[in-house]
């Protein structure tokens, strides 16, 4: 006798599977060369809005608050991990081991600036965080593109002015370059190395929420005064939640700037995070596994749409806006229901068919 | 519930699968790069949607009209030019990568782009690595042709920055001056730095100095009302004319009319839609073209641009990409490129030519030549505007 899996647990191993058979699948694409450039320029990018989309869902879908930064925790990241592999490109060559601990940089720096935000806001009840991460992203990105770092024999020199200010000697070398941002970050981030993220991305946070923890959050988001009357600390789990939420952004900044050479702030604005909670309310709020798919399919889109010219923005708003009205529109969802259990009740009839025959041989 | 959510997964990976094989399907030509019906791929990449649409659309035409020419006139060597363009929405980041992407997937063996700095830089190490010869018509900062096979039809932001400070002193413009930029743009930044060091220099007074960034585009009150109260005569904007052109609409409102100052960015202010053109009377820019000099050149591509394009006139941008167009054929010709060799090949042949005794008569100057590094040595023309057209100064 097969021991049933729980319900959960089976959700979960078949988001794993799933991606592992994309993955799988575009390997083979990759390796016989059957891929356009277009597509393989697009892998890292759709596993960085996966990884921003997943995590995101966690604050939104898990937690129940609204977090409009999500491209200020991205910022962060991409930065410190992009400065960090500038200062140290020459000193570690071992492209494995530098983008590793890049990328706990990128992440930590981001975490330690989700606590720091969510330490006064989470206590709060209310749409208080949205209004503070939208102020917080904004302001990153702007201080970001106002900044120049550069080194010398004599140091490091920072100014908020202008490259003249920092007085940089000869042999002085630019970090940030302002508005111009960060530029010869080495390339480090491969389709397979980004996808190992997301993989890990979305085992964490199925064990996070199916863990004592996530259960914690969810009672909270569904009832907090039932919650505290139980004695759970309101504001630990949140803040738990939100620095997990941070501190993926923040990875996923950091395999966004190790897969261009430029890096520039004015990326990373509002418009992105907005862009990120689309992917999360279109793959639905709570469901990680619609994150990734609404990610992956709203990057490809714009890309895939190409041939109709100036017309591809206006088409992609029109699909976006039917998929939006498909997904939350009763009717059409009983419908889609409807035929899905005809079909279903198909196969299952030509499987039982199929397997009575083999029974008769 | 939970099966219609499976549904939905369903059915968008399926979308998703299909729409990978469909356009794994286009690609299937032009892996190599090489073109397989006989003409030369040049890849234009710029924004043809957003709020820089216009200087992509500009130089898309103009790249286009170029190409049309050249081939009426039985092409280069007899090999005919095909323009690709793409859209970038002058994205500084995976979006420019990905029109990148799509122009190499459509065979694309030298590249014309891309129009803004900010993709540009995303793309430069892109063109190193497959070797691809780029011409840019407009991207201006420094860092733009720091690789080997970057180059550029207009100034750098550098030598746009000195240029005005040269203009303004030597020719006595004003003494004291206030500067408006956009410290979140590459362009302006890269404009300001220049101008500031150079200005010091040649004994100019900057009274005030204020920035803006890309989110707080509307209102310059703040700015306008320092620079007024500084006693500024002149007011330097190194900025795109969309911002120029609310900042011009401000001034008058804030009763302040000193000259004002600007750079090619500031070209195309007179097509922006209800603007009142009389507000920018007398306002002079640095741009290498005029749409109504006298020389044949300009006017024969000046009309021949109206009749081909719905009587828009064509602003600085479009002579670029025109000239970077005519360019890059001068050089195949040159160098004797057939069409079925791929892009490194051409951009190894291409990137010595140009740099070795290579000389072009244009629209955006007499006799350009270039060195090594990518940067254009033309002279530069002060240009104002007079009853509500650009005329050389």
């Amino acid at each position: 006798m097969k021991k049933k899996l729980n319900p959960q647990t089976r959700k979960s191993f078949i988001t794993y599977g799933l991606l592992l058979i994309v993955f799988i699948a575009v390997e083979i694409l990759l390796k016989t060369g059957s891929i356009s450039s277009m597509l393989q320029g697009l892998l890292v990018p759709i596993c960085v809005y996966s990884i921003l989309a997943v995590s995101l869902n966690l604050t939104v879908g898990i937690l129940g608050e609204l977090s409009l930064g999500q491209a200020g925790f991205m910022c962060v990241g991409a930065y410190a991990s992009a400065i960090f592999s500038n200062l140290v490109k020459d000193s570690i060559t071992q492209p494995v081991l530098r983008f590793t601990l890049a990328i706990f940089i990128g992440g930590i720096v981001a975490a330690i600036f989700g606590i720091l935000i969510g330490i006064p806001v989470l206590r709060l009840r209310g749409d208080y965080l949205a209004i503070v991460t939208l102020a917080f992203g904004e302001i990153i990105k702007n201080v970001f593109a106002a900044l120049y770092i550069g080194y010398d024999s004599a140091g490091l020199h920072i100014s908020l002015k202008s490259q003249g200010d920092l007085g940089l000697k000869p042999d002085g070398k630019m970090i940030i370059n302002g508005a111009l941002g960060i530029g010869g970050t080495p390339n480090d981030s491969t389709f397979e190395i980004a996808f190992v993220i997301l993989f890990i991305s979305v085992i964490i946070i199925y064990n996070f929420i199916h863990s004592r923890t996530g259960r914690a959050v969810m009672s909270i988001r569904d009832n907090r005064i039932a919650a505290e009357s139980v004695g759970l600390n309101i504001t630990k789990y949140k803040l738990i939640t939100f620095a997990l939420t941070a501190f993926l952004a923040g990875v996923a900044g950091v395999l966004y700037s190790h897969n261009f050479y430029s890096l520039q702030a004015s990326k990373f604005d509002y418009n992105l995070s907005i862009l990120v909670l689309v992917f999360v309310v279109l793959g639905g709020i709570g469901n990680i596994r619609g994150s990734i798919i609404a990610a992956a399919v709203l990057t490809l889109l714009p890309e895939l749409l190409r041939s109709i010219n100036n017309y591809r923005m206006l088409f992609y708003a029109v699909i976006l806006i039917v998929m939006m009205i498909c997904t939350s529109n009763e009717t059409i969802r009983t419908f889609f229901i409807r035929n899905f259990q005809k079909l279903k009740g198909l196969i299952i009839k030509n499987k039982s068919g199929s397997e009575t025959v083999k029974e008769a041989e | 519930m939970k099966i219609a959510k499976k549904f939905m997964a369903l059915s968008l990976a399926a979308v998703m699968a299909g729409s990978c094989l469909t356009a794994c399907g286009d690609s299937s030509s032009s892996k190599d790069g090489g073109s397989s019906d006989g003409t030369i791929v040049i890849g234009g990449s710029g924004p043809l949607t957003g709020g820089a649409a216009q200087y992509g659309v500009g130089v898309k035409n103009a790249a286009q009209l170029a190409v049309d020419e050249i081939n009426e006139a039985g092409g280069v060597n007899g090999v005919k030019l095909k323009l690709v363009f793409e859209d970038d929405e002058a994205d500084p980041g995976d979006k420019a990568v990905n029109a990148y992407n799509a122009l190499k997937d459509k065979g694309m063996q030298v590249m014309l782009g891309t129009v803004t700095t900010g993709s540009c830089l995303a793309v430069i190490d892109k063109t190193k690595q497959d070797n691809i010869f780029q011409i840019t018509p407009s991207a201006s900062a420094q860092d733009v042709i720091k690789n080997d096979n970057t180059f550029q039809v207009c100034f750098t932001d550098p030598n746009q920055g000195k240029a005005s400070a040269d203009y303004i002193a030597e020719n006595n413009v004003a003494k004291k001056i206030a500067i408006i930029y956009d410290n979140s743009d590459a362009y302006s930044s890269g404009i300001y730095n220049t101008f500031k060091s150079e200005a010091a220099e040649k004994g100019l007074e900057i009274v005030a100095e204020q920035s803006f960034t890309k989110d707080s585009k509307t209102d310059f009150s703040a700015q306008i009302t320092a620079a007024k109260s500084a006693g500024a005569e002149l007011l330097f904007l190194p900025i795109y004319y969309q911002e120029a052109s609310l900042i011009l609409a401000q001034c008058k409102s804030a009763d302040f009319s000193p000259k004002f100052f600007g750079c090619d960015g500031l070209d195309g202010i007179l097509g922006v839609e209800n603007f009142d053109k009389s507000l920018a009377e007398g306002v002079m820019l640095l741009t290498p073209f005029a749409a109504d000099a006298s020389d044949d050149a300009t006017q024969k591509f000046v009309k021949a641009y109206k009749e081909k394009y719905n009587n828009e006139i064509p602003n600085q941008f479009a002579a670029d990409a025109y000239d970077g167009v005519k360019i890059i054929a001068k050089l195949i010709e040159k160098e004797g490129i057939k069409a079925d060799m791929s892009a490194s090949d051409i951009c190894d042949k291409l990137k010595k030519a140009i740099s070795d005794g290579f000389s072009y008569d244009g629209l955006t100057g007499q006799g350009m030549t270039w060195s090594a590094e990518g940067a254009v040595s033309k002279n530069p023309k002060a240009v104002v505007i007079k009853d509500g057209n650009y005329s050389a100064l």
